[in-house]
């Protein structure tokens, strides 16, 4: 046939904002699954002996590992809050014929996130 | 003084005579209560009759004038010139569509997409017509009324880039639908459209990019009918596992 | 060059083409159907319906209210047989609508919910939210999927009926993806082309709403039917005529001058009070209302708007939380196009064309005077909306005329001979020859397609227009001959195959052009004014001479007209009274 097919270039994600940002929520897996990587490793190294564990919190306080730390806190906070934003859509609250207000569930996610946070901090500051 | 013009650069393939599209530039008489529809009509009853495309109501609802236009799909015919203007307008076919002929976009896969899932009412329970309408309460008319609001003007194919990059994507309008008919009091076919929608190239190739919502002009939130539609099947599948002799 | 034979071809797939197939494809699911469409079914006109659409279900009402109201709209030219068995019908082709999913707004018990509209003694027009024609077409459509007999043509545009033996037996029609004319078959032929509002300026009609069914059966062979009775909706936004739907004023809203003054009060549709009030003020018929406009105009106490004169529809009163429950795409459209919000501030509106109570002739089974030819919807003429239609009458007119063409045209299918191709190919050769030699491979044209069509508006809108004359209606008679002579000379831009749009607006111009001279001279043919059709000259309803329908038949050069009496039942020709 005739018809002409334009091929999407693989910049298609610079062209507007909502497919970078898109993109930029996809890409904090990366992150985030490297730092669960550093998680597992401190844990092996702890079971490996107290000289092993103190190298590692050596390391993992020198400013690239800090920088890299920061950034995986910022693409989970991203996430988490892009996560938060889309509940809404997904889960429809009906009262009779209306519909509860989205921004209503989103609160109520976003306490929920709040809470549970503070809790696992008290747990972890604590010991 | 002079009359105020616009310039539009629209996107031209005339494919039995270009190899390639090219862009042509007309000058438009600007009129602050034109849309872009209006100076497209013009170009085509007085500059260039050559120039094809899709139109009729001029009023948002039948969904033939869809146009990508500085980039982002739009309604020619709900888009005012005087958003864009002094600067010039481009205007191009839906992307994500091949072309036919400079405006016109082929529709031939969403028209097969649209029929795979069923859209019609497979009644739950069978009723004379003698026995008069069933009965639906406004809030069972509620839960899928948005869903039902669909112009199929495709500007959430355009906007989605998983169906530009997979074609086979059954995309947001068609499981809107899906939606609509799932959510219908009235209606019992939901494991018949499971058979199209949860499926890879159905439900699951969504990644909630969340621009077919953004672009929708009939406020229908295709990205919202996707992901309940995903919740609900999930919870099919959990239910499955957790209570297997439960009839389905 | 044949591209396919069919036992039933519709040409056409709206509300009337879309209920026929399922119709025809349930009558007998062997039969092969085929809907031919210029447009996807989507798309077609049906879709921009707001208001609602009207039949007795509530226990408040009775099926003689909605026939007597049905009567007395039309001015009493109406065919009370075609009448009754429309509005006994009506109430099951609505359920059925029902039953295919239809989202009817619902009373909280669940029952379908009905509303006032104008010139109805009860409410009963049904509705789903204000885009009732939206989801009635969409319904339609989806439900046809379902049928695995009903076959498509989408985006192809029908040139010309085939009538061979003095039968139609197929038609021709452009592929438009492909420029190819090709050639289909048929042994019955259901048009369901809708309106013609494009022959005048300012229309409510979308683009596509050009007259084509009128045109093919005209050239066929078949009259046209009461072509002069146009009804101009009340209330439509200036400049693009875009509908405000009746609706707007079955929920409340009032029509005020530029003195704030509800100035239908002066035309017998008082008193104001009480409001709302069937029958009555704004929920009068839509031909006084739009005539009650030109006699403000004329006492200069109409508004001046940036588009011309206007009054104000005020919905105001209604609060949001009404508007945004019953009207909300008339917000939506007031804001998108005018930039106001009707919540905070009065609709300028006008009369514009919305809708042609002539149309192809056809008796009370949808079958025209040519055998193997039936027709549908507004593209034709029954008659049960006479010199006025009622507002919500022809949503409901699509299904119960649209079923019964399909029926019909499947019985004549059933029992027709097969199709005479090689008297079909000849004709078919000569069509392409025709489209060839006027539109394609022609050189030297001077004339562009929106000239003509600009100057056939504006002869129409002047001469023809809500109160006419005979100075007027032998100028616009003049006009549009000229303008046929010219027709010949036509240039196009685009000479091409692929999606060629420019050469279906030229073939939609002539078709226009067709419906415009029987609109014309069937007006010019009645010296007397009734419902839609005012002469100034003939002030006065004639019921001795004009209780007759007005037949046009096409020829060589001015249309023949004949008449045919009016089919009286039960109720004797009275006056109309309103307001009281």
């Amino acid at each position: 046939m005739s018809a002409y097919r334009r091929a999407m270039p693989s910049t298609w994600w610079l062209r507007n904002r909502a497919y970078f940002l898109f993109m930029v929520r996809e890409l904090t897996s990366v992150p985030i699954a490297v730092y669960l990587i550093l998680l597992l490793l401190m844990v092996r190294k702890l079971a490996a002996g107290q000289e092993a564990y103190e190298a590692y919190l050596r390391f993992l306080a020198t400013p690239g590992m800090v920088a890299f730390h920061l950034l995986a806190l910022a693409a989970a906070l991203f996430h988490a809050a892009t996560w938060i934003n889309i509940t809404p859509k997904v889960l429809v609250v009906r009262v009779g014929e209306h519909r509860v207000p989205p921004a209503l569930v989103a609160g109520v996610n976003y306490a929920a996130w709040i809470v549970v946070s503070l809790l696992i901090a008290w747990i972890v500051m604590r010991g | 003084m002079p009359q105020p013009t616009i310039t539009l650069n629209i996107f031209r393939y005339r494919p039995e005579q270009d190899q390639e599209p090219g862009f042509q530039t007309y000058e438009v008489p600007y009129r602050r209560d034109w849309v872009v529809l209006d100076a497209i009509n013009y170009i085509k009853d007085t500059l260039d009759g050559s120039l094809s495309y899709r139109w009729s109501c001029r009023m948002g609802i039948c969904g033939s004038c869809g146009m990508m236009i500085n980039g982002v799909p739009k309604l020619s015919c709900a888009t005012f010139l005087k958003e864009y203007y002094p600067a010039p307008v481009r205007v191009e076919p839906l992307a994500n569509f091949p072309v036919e002929r400079d405006l016109v976009i082929v529709l031939d896969d969403f028209m097969q997409k649209l029929t795979s899932i069923k859209p019609w009412i497979i009644p739950k329970e069978a009723k004379l017509l003698s026995a008069g309408e069933y009965r639906q309460t406004p809030a069972e008319l509620a839960r899928y009324k948005q869903f039902s609001m669909c112009i199929n003007c495709m500007l959430c194919y355009a906007a989605c880039p998983v169906y530009g990059l997979e074609p086979r994507f059954l995309g947001p309008a068609a499981i809107a639908l899906a939606q609509r008919y799932n959510l219908d009091s009235r209606d019992q076919g939901r494991s018949q459209r499971q058979e199209v929608l949860a499926t890879e190239e159905g439900i699951w190739d969504c990644t909630l990019v969340g621009e077919c919502t953004t672009v929708c002009p009939a406020h229908v939130d295709p990205a919202g009918a996707i992901q309940q539609a995903k919740l609900a099947t999930a919870l099919d599948w959990v239910k499955g596992v957790l209570m297997p002799w439960g009839k389905r | 060059m044949t591209a396919g034979a069919h036992d039933i071809v519709i040409i056409g797939g709206g509300g009337a083409g879309l209920r026929a197939a399922i119709a025809a494809a349930e009558a007998d699911p062997r039969l092969d159907i085929a809907i031919v469409s210029k447009v996807y079914p989507m798309r077609s006109h049906t879709v921009s319906a707001e208001g609602g659409a009207g039949a007795v279900i509530k226990p408040n009402d009775s099926l003689e209210d909605h026939i007597h109201d049905t009567i007395s709209g039309s001015d009493w030219l109406a065919d009370q047989d075609a009448v009754e068995l429309f509005v006994n019908e009506a109430p099951a082709e609505m359920i059925q609508m029902e039953h295919w999913g239809c989202p009817w707004s619902r009373e909280p018990d669940g029952s379908v919910a009905v509303r006032p509209f104008g010139g109805m003694t009860i409410e009963r027009t049904w509705f789903a939210a204000d885009k009732t024609g939206f989801h009635m077409l969409h319904t339609l459509f989806q439900t046809s999927l379902r049928y695995p007999s009903i076959k498509r043509y989408d985006e192809w545009f029908a040139t010309r009926l085939l009538v061979v033996d003095g039968r139609c037996q197929g038609l021709m029609a452009i592929e438009v993806r492909t420029g190819a004319l090709q050639l289909i078959a048929a042994r019955a032929v259901i048009l369901c082309t809708g309106g013609a509002g494009r022959v005048f300026p300012f229309t409510t009609n979308a683009a596509i709403s050009t007259g084509d069914g009128m045109a093919l059966a005209y050239q066929a062979g078949a009259p046209l039917k009461d072509m002069e009775f146009v009804q101009y909706h009340p209330t439509g936004l200036p400049g693009t005529g875009i509908l405000i739907t009746e609706a707007a004023r079955g929920e409340g809203g009032i029509l005020v001058n530029k003195d704030g003054y509800r100035y239908l009060q002066d035309y017998g549709m008082g008193p104001p009070d009480p409001w709302p009030r069937l029958r009555a003020m704004e929920l009068g018929p839509r031909d006084r209302l739009s005539q009650a406009f030109v006699k403000e105009s004329e006492k200069g106490r109409t508004i001046q708007g940036p588009h011309g004169e206007v009054v104000h529809l005020d919905v105001r009163h209604l609060g949001e939380k009404k508007i945004d429950a019953k009207i909300p795409f008339v917000r939506e459209l007031a804001r998108n196009y005018i930039g106001i919000d009707p919540v905070y501030e009065p609709i300028p509106v006008r009369p514009v064309v919305h809708y042609m109570m002539g149309g192809v002739h056809t008796d009370v089974h949808g079958a025209t005077p040519v055998p193997g030819l039936y027709a549908a919807g507004e593209v034709a003429c029954v008659n049960i909306n006479g010199a006025n239609r009622l507002g919500s009458n022809s949503l409901p007119e699509l299904l119960v005329f649209g079923a019964r063409a399909g029926k019909t045209a499947a019985a004549f299918a059933r029992k027709s001979p097969a199709p005479d191709r090689a008297a079909l190919t000849a004709q078919g050769s000569d069509e392409e020859r025709r489209i060839a030699r006027d539109f394609l491979r022609k050189d030297g044209g001077t004339e562009r397609i929106a000239t003509l069509r600009t100057e056939m508006n504006q002869a129409m809108e002047a001469g023809c227009g809500i109160y006419r004359d005979e100075t007027s209606l032998r100028e616009t008679v003049d006009r549009l001959a000229r303008l046929r002579q010219r027709f010949p000379h036509i240039h196009l831009d685009d000479r091409s195959r692929t999606f060629n749009t420019e050469l279906v607006a030229a073939l939609e111009l002539e078709f226009l052009l067709d419906v415009a001279e029987a609109v014309a001279h069937s007006a010019l043919a009645r010296t007397e004014s009734r419902g839609s059709h005012q002469r100034t000259d003939h002030p006065k309803r004639d019921d001795e001479r004009f209780l007759k329908h007005t037949l046009a038949y096409r020829t060589g050069a001015s249309p023949r007209i004949d008449y045919l009496d009016v089919v009286i039942t039960r109720w004797p020709p009275a006056e109309r009274v309103y307001g009281r």
